[in-house]
């Protein structure tokens, strides 16, 4: 039972990595729009050469969040525009193994997305990176899972909706704010001046505490919103 | 239900009217002095902010897992009443912060989260508005996310250090100052549950018409 689960899942996301991997349409396009974000910031902020303090977090995660909300929205648009949408659905498949599926493939374009993104706002805005690898990339891992969670819910169902481009961001980001918060201030904790591990630690225990939830909630919701 | 509505708000009305002067002959606080008097509207309208999320999120969940469509307008009509009463809980609250604490606005748990939660009510009205067919369903999803908020709003500020007042200040405040606070409490509640039920009525009515339109199209 639970291997075909994860069966499915796989199958759903090598799907799109395929899909991907031959177009490389939404990573070429969400990591442009990241790096332009993060320029936008370096000229609105950055004065002679210096960047103010503390900024390199929030600039950061404003990032993820943009360039996310802009993938999110093409995954499930693609298979809208090619008409696959239903055929996935009639799949014999546990509609939640298809959301996780789905999830799995955005977490994955999200990530190598940031792969970039935070050596660049590193470079422009003076962030110790390196200064705790293990801990920054947990704050990523658990931050982008749960932005990603409610994401894929919510793009799902947008999918049938008329306004489906400019209600997504309104729907997603009152919800996720949680998220944007820990991620935000656990990674200022790592990144100021005299870094803040156990405030980093508490951050990423909430931010596991929220993906937890937003995990749980759209497994169950994903089921009864997707049938017709 | 439905016969309550009428009395519900003359009571509530005539219980608002006379609430100013219950309010007035409660004591001064010793250290806030009259700003506190705030409170007696703060609190009932901030209790039935979660109130409504509550019942906007169970009756979304009989949507979705139930197929209660009836549910939905129940749904609505407490969302659109979250949305209000979250006004004034969000306007009520930095009045009385602005002389207790000196700030407007502090971005503690509780601060933030209720904001959020008023955000994800606007955005739930959006979607209820713009986004025509099958939005019924996803604002059900959402109304689903946002009803988690509502217990991480009210234990917050037992868990971190805040300037907002415990939630054990409620339960101990003296007789003098319990009685107009329930008064208010009582009147409010009286005010939202009429509301609710017109909301949801009218909701209720709307649908069925849509339904006898469409039938008469297919006939």
């Amino acid at each position: 039972m639970m291997r075909a689960f994860f069966r499915v899942a796989w199958q759903v996301m090598r799907k799109d990595m395929t899909v991907e991997i031959r177009s490389r349409e939404i990573l070429l396009t969400t990591l442009l729009f990241a790096v332009s974000v993060v320029l936008i910031f370096s000229f609105a902020l950055v004065r002679e050469g210096r960047a103010p303090d503390d900024v390199a977090a929030g600039i950061l995660w404003v990032a993820i969040s943009f360039s996310g909300t802009l993938a999110m929205g093409r995954t499930f648009e693609r298979e809208r525009y090619n008409d696959t949408l239903r055929a996935l659905i009639l799949a014999p498949a546990d509609r939640p193994a298809i959301y996780v599926g789905k999830l799995l493939g955005l977490l994955l374009l999200m990530l190598l997305v940031e792969i970039v993104l935070v050596p660049m706002v590193g470079l422009l805005f003076a962030a110790p990176i390196f200064a705790y690898p293990g801990m920054l990339l947990m704050l990523l891992v658990s931050g982008t899972l749960g932005f990603a969670a409610v994401g894929t819910l919510f793009a799902a169902m947008l999918v049938r909706v008329r306004s489906r481009d400019t209600l997504l961001p309104v729907l997603l980001y009152p919800i996720t704010v949680p998220v944007m918060i820990g991620g935000v201030r656990g990674t200022a904790a790592l990144f100021q001046a005299v870094p803040d591990e156990p405030m980093a630690r508490f951050w990423i225990g909430l931010l596991l505490f929220w993906d937890a939830i937003f995990v749980t909630l759209a497994l169950w919701t994903f089921e009864p919103v997707m049938t017709e | 239900m439905q016969k309550l509505t009428t009395p519900f708000i003359v009571l509530s009305a005539g219980m608002l009217l006379v609430a100013p002067w219950i309010i007035n002959a409660a004591p001064y606080e010793s250290t806030m002095g009259l700003v506190q008097k705030v409170f007696y509207f703060h609190f009932p309208v901030a209790i039935l902010f979660l109130v409504s999320a509550i019942i906007c999120g169970v009756n979304s969940a009989r949507v979705l897992f139930w197929k209660n469509e009836r549910a939905d307008g129940w749904a609505v009509a407490a969302a659109e009443l979250g949305f209000v009463l979250g006004a004034l809980t969000l306007v009520t609250g930095p009045l009385w912060a602005r002389k207790a604490w000196g700030v407007w606005w502090v971005w503690d748990a509780r601060l933030t989260m209720s904001l959020v939660l008023f955000l994800t009510f606007a955005a739930y009205m959006l979607l209820r508005r713009y986004g025509g067919p099958g939005s019924d369903r996803l604002g059900a999803g959402m109304a689903l996310f946002g009803m988690v908020n509502v217990p991480f709003i009210y234990v917050s500020v037992n868990v971190w250090r805040t300037l907002h007042p415990m939630t054990s200040v409620v339960p101990t405040l003296p007789t003098d100052m319990g009685i107009p606070l329930w008064f208010c409490f009582a009147a409010f509640t009286m005010l939202f549950v009429a509301l609710l039920n017109l909301r949801a009525t009218l909701e209720h009515q709307r649908t069925r018409l849509e339904a006898l339109y469409l039938a008469q199209d297919e006939a």
